[in-house]
């Protein structure tokens, strides 16, 4: 079973399932992720995230199913297929008594590199990643995004045309976490395959596709267009006071079929083709009722506002 | 001015300092009751410094912190009995039931009745599940449970960090209607977190950055900090390029990448035409621009870079 139909395809599995004595982590889990496209992997703690990435990078085997690196199978080719690969995983660990440069040629030669072809990655690595400066920096002795760098540095190291992340941003303040994009990015434009896992929806937001986890379960999967495109017209973004009276009124309309309350707004999720009808009846109730600031907007629903709809009506 | 009476927290000029770290450098603000207040900031920002401080955990290196108006030093013992605390790491004991669990905090505070641990069971709709073993509970329920332990002895302040990290969105919704609830009966909410989106959820929202607190407002009035016409929505191919052209102009103050598209910070407000001809030439395929509602990651990145 090692010609997989779809090897365009630079990231593929199908039908991966793995348990745990009598706990099924991972049940028949099949997605593809093409050459320069970068898949976000979302879903609750427990929802086998980390096992799917682990079953991705060939660290533990499936129970049934196979997964395929740029067309390789795992199952019957596990050294080609992990060849293609660079992975970081969640806790990554660097040599922190060596210097950035070290820890760069430690993992090179880790990847077979040897002579002149190891220097001259470790040179690009460190350029691309933008360490040349702390070159001889003690990893131990960098910051928390510098060492995020150099541990993506170091998966990187053999050039993959696969990379894996499990949850490379938790934790990191937003500038860093941009500055870490920038990289993503570019490897994209160099036609990388990337799938990351986040736990972050608006994170999930920016990749090209993304898909649900639960229960090791891929219960939705798809453009954030296209899992939002269901809610667009259909959301109302509400302000004012007192906003859990508002919220309570909005709840009772007909065409209301989801009220969000938030710090200082509402989102409200309606039935199609409503939007006017519903604002019109907030307002009037705005004047009626002697609520105070209000405002009634038509907002593009967020992705976090679509897995919320899809998974209402599911339950 | 707000009477002192119904100031829950009151931090002036609070300081900590670790050898020559600064963890949490000049604090000063207030909480108001029933108010749910975010506390947002990146790890090692200082917000678990600032709770310690709060709740005399950990001794000022300078100026002073007051909760329910007794002074976080002196009066640390009166403090902590009327509060709740629920950690991102539930500290719960698996091995016994949900009701074993909830019955171990109650006695922690000296409650015996029943009554009560029945009342927040089927408030926080446990009662099914109170035999089950706590480490045997769905992950939303587990967080429900370490809810209801941490408000047993009923405190007017609750401190939540992290609440739904690794939740899914249904799950995190629940939560979230069983916090408003309390805080309509009265309850004041301080939520640490790290996830911009979550702090929507907060009534005010306090930025907390190398130990400084940046800005502490509502949401709405956050993101008003960043002025119209300031933040625009591109999408060029190819993006890279488009981020290099726009960052060397002098009206860009920075530049996010957000996947497919780019978010462009000016330094004064810009028209979409002014914006365009920047980008113009043959090597960039501009596809969209648009004027960008600002999120609170933007509210950060803005601060943080001023």
């Amino acid at each position: 079973m090692s010609g997989f139909p779809l090897t365009s395809a630079r990231i593929a599995c199908h039908s991966l399932t793995k348990s745990y004595g009598s706990k099924r982590a991972l049940d028949h889990v099949s997605l593809q992720v093409a050459a320069g496209e970068i898949y976000a992997l979302t879903g609750p703690d427990g929802a086998g995230k980390t096992t799917l990435v682990q079953l991705l990078a060939g660290t533990i085997k499936p129970d049934a199913g196979d997964v395929w690196l740029s067309g390789h199978s795992m199952r019957a080719n596990p050294g080609e297929a992990r060849a293609q690969l660079g992975y970081l995983s969640q806790g990554f660990s660097l040599y922190e008594d060596l210097t950035v440069e070290e820890n760069l040629r430690f993992f090179a030669e880790v990847r077979g590199l040897t002579g002149g072809t190891l220097g001259e990655r470790v040179d690009q690595t460190l350029e691309f990643v933008g360490l040349e400066p702390f070159a001889g920096r003690l990893a131990g002795a960098l910051s928390g995004g510098m060492k995020q760098k150099l541990a993506l540095g170091a998966a990187l190291i053999h050039q993959p045309g696969v990379l894996l992340l499990d949850e490379p941003t938790s934790g990191v303040d937003p500038i860093t976490r941009q500055a870490f994009w920038r990289l993503l990015v570019a490897l994209l434009e160099r036609g990388t395959s990337v799938l990351l896992t986040t736990p972050y929806m608006d994170e999930a937001a920016r990749c090209h596709r993304v898909g649900l986890l639960r229960a090791g379960r891929l219960v939705i999967e798809g453009t954030p267009e296209h899992l939002t495109r269901d809610l667009a017209g259909r959301m109302l973004e509400v302000r004012g006071e007192p906003l859990r009276a508002i919220a309570d009124r909005s709840q009772r309309l007909d065409a209301v079929e989801l009220v969000q309350l938030f710090g200082d707004h509402l989102h409200l999720s309606l039935q199609p083709g409503t939007l006017a009808r519903v604002q019109a009846q907030l307002l009037g109730e705005a004047s009626s009722q002697g609520w105070e600031g209000v405002t009634v907007e038509a907002v593009k629903p967020s992705l976090e506002d679509a897995f919320l709809a899809l998974l209402e009506t599911r339950a | 001015m707000m009477d002192a009476a119904h100031l829950v927290i009151q931090a002036q000029e609070l300081t900590k300092r670790f050898g020559d770290f600064t963890a949490v450098d000049r604090l000063s603000f207030e909480v108001e009751a029933g108010e749910i207040l975010g506390y947002l900031g990146p790890n090692g920002s200082g917000k678990t410094t600032t709770i310690r401080l709060l709740l005399g955990l950990l001794l000022p290196t300078s100026g002073s912190s007051t909760v329910f108006g007794c002074d976080s030093v002196r009066e640390a013992a009166a403090i902590r009995s009327r509060i709740g605390y629920m950690s991102q790491r539930f500290a719960l004991y698996d091995e016994l039931t949900a009701w074993e669990n909830l019955r171990f905090y109650a006695g922690v505070y000296g409650i015996r009745d029943p009554h009560v641990l029945e009342a927040i069971c089927e408030r926080l709709g446990l009662t099914r599940y109170r035999d089950e073993r706590a480490g045997a509970l769905a992950l939303g329920y587990r967080q429900r449970l370490a809810l209801s332990t941490a408000i047993i002895h009923e405190p007017t302040l609750l401190f939540l960090d992290e609440p739904t990290s690794g939740v899914d969105p249904l799950g995190r919704r629940k939560f979230w209607d069983l916090i408003y609830n309390l805080a309509s009966g009265g309850v004041s909410v301080v939520v640490t977190t790290h996830y911009m989106d979550e702090a929507e959820y907060c009534t005010r929202v306090g930025i907390m950055h190398h130990g400084r607190l940046m800005g502490m407002d509502t949401p709405s009035r956050l993101k008003r900090m960043l002025q119209d016409a300031t933040l625009w929505s591109v999408r060029a191919a190819p993006p890279m390029m488009a981020l290099e052209r726009l960052e060397k102009d002098p009206q860009v103050e920075f530049v996010l990448l957000a996947g497919d598209h780019l978010r462009v910070h000016t330094r004064q407000p810009l028209t979409e035409d002014r914006l365009r001809a920047k980008l113009a030439g043959d090597s960039i395929q501009l596809q969209e621009i648009a004027p960008a509602h600002p999120t609170l990651e933007d509210v950060f990145i803005h601060l943080a870079q001023s």
